[in-house]
This record gives C-alpha cells, structure tokens and sequence, in this order.
C-alpha cells in the first residue's frame, strides 16, 4: 500500500475509475483560482525580490497541488503547522493578500510586525502557525497541539507539513513516535519535492519511501501523486477523517517537485539537470487540474483569461499598497520578547531612542 | 506553615495549581506511575490521571516539543527534563521556539512553558547528572530563568512561573532537594520572578549566590562573621531578567562583591553580575569584583568535592576582597 502512488486525475486531465472526489462545480473552480493566485504570487514574490524590493523569497513553484488539495480537506477549526513551502494552503484558509504583502515588505502592519523572513507566516484566526526556519521543529507541535485538543475533547485535526529533507531531523522521528504513542488526531503531510536544497532525497534515506516509515511507528503511511489536487485531497481527506474519530495519526507522503529554486539565495543548475526540471515541467500541477476542469465542461479559456487577470490586479493592488507603508515602528524592536517589557529591554530601548534622536530621525 | 524540604515543596506546589487551574498538565520521563525520579510528581498521577499528567517516551525534544503545541492550544505545561544533563536534544527547541513564538509571531501566539528540571553537582552524579548550564539559557532571549535555594521559594518561584505569560526554565538545585528544609506556608502565596532577596545582611562584603550555593554562601558567612567579617548574602533566585536594582544597592552598601556559583566560571553567569556591576557602580567597588565558581573543565566524578565551591574557598576570597 505504501509504495503505491493514488492517482486520481491522469496527466491527460481524464478521471481515474472510480475516483469522483464527489467535490461541487463552485469549489473546483475555486480551488483552482487559488492554485493560479498562488503560483502568480510566487512567481510575482521572487520577481520583487530579484528588483531589490523585498529581502528575500522562498517559493512553492510545482507544489500547489500539494499543499493546497491537503489544506482543502480540512476544517476551519482544524490546525495547521507549516513549514515555508505552502503559500496556497494560507491562502485558501482565509489569509489574505494584503496579510501576505505586509509581511513580504515586513512593514508597519504586517501582522507579524517585521520579525520573520517571506513567507515564514501564520495567522492565529485561521489556526495557522507561523513557520520558523529549522527544520521539522514545528512537527512535534502538531502533537503537542493534537494531544492537547484530545485531553480537551475537542474534535479537531493537526496537519503538518514538512519536506522530504525534514524526515532526517530528530523531531520528525520525535513527532511521529509521539503521535503513535498517544494516538493523536495528527496529520503528516510531507511535501517530497525530491531537493532539499543541493541534497537529492536518495541521500536523504535508503527507505524506500518516506510513506513507509509510518509503519515503523504503529500507523498507516500513503504516498500520493503529489501534482493531482484531487489525489491529494482524497488521501488528506481520509486521514482527517480518521483522525477525527480517534482513529490516530497517518502520513502522507506527496511525491511532487520543487520547480523553483531553494530560495532567492539558491542556484538549482548548480546542482541538477535542466533535463530533470523539464520531465517535472510536463507534470505541472495547474495543466492537469485545467485539463480536468476543462475535460468536465466547467472551465474555458475566457475563464483561464479571467482568472489570471483578475489574480494579477489582486496581487499588483496588494503590493502597491504594501509597499507604501512605512517600516514596523522603532519600539517593535523589544515589544513582544516578553509579555510585560523587563528592565534591560527598557534599558535598550531607551538607548535606541537616544541613539535615534541623536541622529534627528527620531 | 509546615515544615518541608524542597521536592516535597515542589510536589505540593504542583498538586496545588493543578488543583486550581485544569489546564496545568505535566509531562515528562517516569513523571506518571512512578512519580518522578526524584518524586517531584508522587501521587500526581494518581490524583490527576493519565491525561494530566503524561509519561512520555524518552525523547526530551520530543517532549519540550510536545509541550509548546500544548502550549499553543492553550494548556499550560509543565515538562520535566530529567537531568538539566539531558537537556540539550531539547534546545533546538528551546532555542529556536519556544523562546521565540511570541517575538516571531507579533505577539499573537505565547508559549507559557514551565520547564522544570533538577541541576547541579554534590550527588555523586558524574558528568551527566551534575552540570549547571544556566548561562546557556541566561542568554536567550523569551526565556526566563528561575533557581530556587530554599522550600519556602521553590513554591512561590514555582507558582509564579505556572502563572506567568511567558516560558520558564526552572532549575532545581538537586543537592539541596532534601537536605535543606524550611517552613512552606500550607496557603497559596507567590515569589515574584526578577526578584532578588537579601537572605542575611551585612555591610563589609557582599555575596551573590543561586540554588545550592546559597547555602555555601550563608556557611561561609557565618565563618567570616567569626572573623568580624560583616557579610551580606543575597540569592539571586531569577537569572533573567535579573534583580539589577538589588544587586546595585548591595554593592553601593558593602563596595566589595564576591559571586558564586558552582557552574564553570568562563562566560557563567557570575561574568554578566560582574560586568553590570562594573558598567554601573565601579566607583563603589573598594576592591576586585571576584568570582568563586567551579572550575573550567567537564563536570567530575572522584574529584567532585575538590571542584564543588566551598565556605573556605568562599572565606578566602570574602577576606581577600575585604583586606584589599
């Protein structure tokens, strides 16, 4: 079971057997306008970087089906504890674009105030976690969150996601082992993008597959393809469902692949075949989906016209505005270290000032 | 008012505030049926159940992991780390999370942790159940660092940090876990964190000491008051954010300072008071700020006693600060 790739839309956009996701006409539609939203404001976030206008990038280029189909499949009560590769999960839970740009600017209302790189984000209301840079130390906390809402008896979901690279690190082995123990209602999504940076997932482990590890701690491992939205909705669905009836933990291996560099910092050709990038270009998770849509009748090219237009407006209104805004205010530098400011951040900050004024920007 | 040593302080404390407040869990190795290790948790798990208080797997990331994702849904954790010795899986963790979610997220999001676990030498521990690494967590910014010396803190210090907003690293100075004891208030009271405290007053030389050096400190007071030493003790009880207005006052009364503690002196904790002393209120020093503290090397095991700060070792430097 584990070794098997779900499909369930063929690359020629027809329907596997069987596979209906029995999901209605309006919300298709929808999920593919946020997979076209997403990939304009990735490609739109690396373009601002490389014009000097914000500090730094790190996209999901070729992962939208991915992160999107799995954040479809849950409810808006239910957790999310991402890493940095999942724009179009926010997305889709209600983040909006103006929260995305304050924070790509990191100006005066970016919620977050300025404190973290693009797209290391999350938004208490919609029960998104903000990431953080090491890697799969927001894994055990899906548990710790899940087992939490257990002993509470709330009926809700975790899902984390992570890449390929973070099955190595020791809070993966720690978050799974947790999960298992304590039967938690857990979901780990782990984007196989096949690079974490220059490091093929061959060196990342002699598994395999990364599903597979999951029987080695007492629950069900599924690989998926990671490029058809509506496989990867289907797997995370039932894994949200199970999980929800106390049924445990699942993972869920997505085998897709990172189209973009690393980051703004990372030079792909460096380390890996313009031939390889091309195979992975003639799966691009957007063609497969519009073929689809476009196979059942429900999507054409005025729509496609539409969508990528309209996105467009949307992102350039949202960066105009941000990028209007001042800088986060000086006093945000010490705010929030502590809940109540101590004496030596008082003192710090005093100085800052001091140190401003002297400089007449005060 | 009882008389109790500190574990036993410590064990009330918990039961007490879980009492009061459902959210505390408390989780950790052999924390459950067994009560602990050092029986911090004796009865707990009996009284509370399984879904209050958690053995876990051996995995202390996992656990401090666990803990801030509990944190964030809105419990209040209070893990136990076995030995401070076992800590370090966890500082990724506590390093680079739970010490930064409120900061990072702009203050939408806290993680009141309160990670307690024993530290120190004098039990014949070795290397890896006698380190005191406090310095490493000082200098982390989001954290807040507690040592209690005596029973009568470790309950206030304690209840403070299951009520404060923010993640606290608790560090109990297991030598003194039984051998000291005191009268612990049967009622509810706290001991503010940040606060420092003159334990005995003096006004020819200061010592500033935490955990079980306090009593180091007060022994070799005691030895210099015989010499008509006037010595002024002050436990430091919070490492950050420490009590600077205290400190400053205790030096601008005596002029001569002496700081202890048991951890290895380069860059301890004893360099940060010495270097704010310094900044602040060098022309009320009468003599060399000194530091008595354990000596640079991986913590022993034969030659524990020979490494462990003493009262003389203390009186030595008391009367050298006081004849300078």
């Amino acid at each position: 079971m584990t070794l098997e790739v779900l499909q369930v839309i063929k690359p020629s956009g027809e329907l596997v057997e069987k596979m209906d996701p029995e999901i209605p006409t309006n919300e298709l539609r929808r999920l593919y306008r946020v997979m076209v939203l997403t990939r304009n404001l990735d490609t739109r976030g690396l373009q601002l970087q490389r014009q000097g206008r914000i500090g730094f990038y790190i996209g999901c280029l070729g992962q939208e089906a991915a992160h999107i189909g799995s954040a479809y499949a849950l409810k808006p009560e239910d957790w999310v504890f991402p890493a940095y590769r999942e724009i179009g999960s926010m997305l889709l839970r209600g983040i909006t674009l103006k929260q995305l740009l304050d924070q790509y600017f990191a100006n005066a209302e970016d919620v977050q105030k300025g404190r973290q790189l693009t797209n290391l984000f999350g938004v208490k209301s919609v029960n998104y976690v903000p990431g953080s840079a090491p890697i799969a130390t927001q894994i055990p906390h899906a548990v710790g969150a899940a087992l939490a809402a257990k002993i509470r008896g709330d009926p809700i979901v975790t899902l984390t996601y992570f890449g390929d690279g973070a099955t190595s690190e020791n809070d993966f082995h720690a978050g799974m082992n947790f999960a298992g123990v304590f039967k938690t209602p857990t979901v780990f999504f782990c984007q196989n993008n096949h690079w974490a940076i220059s490091v093929p997932v061959e060196r990342q482990t002699a598994s395999e597959t990364i599903a597979i590890k999951a029987q080695a701690y007492g629950f069900e491992g599924f690989r998926v393809d990671g490029n058809d939205i509506l496989a990867v909705y289907r797997t995370t669905k039932q894994a949200v469902d199970k999980a929800r009836k106390g049924e445990g933990p699942t993972l869920i291996e997505a085998v897709t692949y990172r189209m973009g560099p690393h980051s703004s910092s990372d030079d792909p050709k460096r380390y890996r075949t313009e031939r390889e990038l091309a195979e992975w270009q003639k799966r691009d998770p957007l063609v497969r989906f519009r073929k689809y849509l476009e196979k059942k009748g429900i999507w054409n090219e005025a729509d496609e016209k539409h969508a990528q237009e309209e996105t467009n407006r949307e992102i350039d209104e949202a960066v105009e505005q941000a990028e209007k805004l001042p800088r986060p205010a000086l006093e945000t530098l010490f705010t929030d270290v502590y809940a109540e400011m101590p004496w030596n951040l008082e003192e710090q900050s005093r100085q800052l000032r001091r140190e401003k004024l002297g400089e007449g920007t005060g | 008012m009882t008389i109790l040593n500190m574990v036993q302080a410590i064990n009330h404390t918990l039961r007490d505030e879980m009492k009061r407040n459902d959210k505390v869990v408390i989780l950790g190795e052999d924390v459950g049926v067994n009560g602990g290790v050092f029986r911090a948790t004796e009865g707990l798990y009996q009284e509370f159940g399984a879904n209050r208080v958690i053995d876990t797997p051996l995995c202390e990331s996992g656990i401090v992991g666990l803990a801030i994702g509990m944190a964030l849904y809105g419990l209040r954790p209070v893990p136990e780390i076995q030995f401070m010795d076992f800590i370090y899986p966890a500082f990724d963790q506590i390093q680079s999370e739970l010490s930064k979610f409120r900061y990072r997220s702009g203050g939408q999001f806290s993680t009141p942790v309160v990670i307690r676990t024993p530290y120190g030498g004098g039990i014949k521990g070795s290397h890896y159940h006698s380190q005191s690494t406090e310095a490493f967590f000082a200098h982390t910014p989001g954290l807040k660092v507690v040592i209690p010396g005596t029973p009568y803190d470790a309950k206030g210090l304690l209840t403070s940090a299951m009520r404060d907003p923010d993640p606290v690293v608790f560090l109990e100075p297991k030598k003194i876990y039984r051998t000291v004891r005191g009268e612990v208030p049967d009622d509810e009271y706290t001991v503010p964190i940040g606060k420092a405290n003159v334990v005995r007053e003096g006004k020819d030389v200061v010592v500033f000491a935490y955990g079980s050096m306090l009593h180091v400190a007060l022994e070799a007071a005691d030895l210099a008051a015989a010499k008509g030493v006037s010595v002024e003790v002050v436990d430091i009880r919070t490492i950050l954010p420490f009590d600077i207005e205290l400190i400053m006052s205790s030096v601008k009364k005596t002029g001569r300072v002496v700081i202890l503690h048991e951890a290895c002196k380069t860059c301890g904790f004893g360099a940060e008071i010495a270097a704010q002393i310094a900044e602040r209120g060098i022309l009320s020093l009468k003599a060399p700020i000194v530091r008595v503290a354990g000596f640079d090397v991986p913590f022993p095991y034969a030659l524990e006693e020979e490494y462990m700060p003493n009262a003389n070792r203390v009186l030595t430097e008391i009367e050298r600060v006081h004849n300078f």
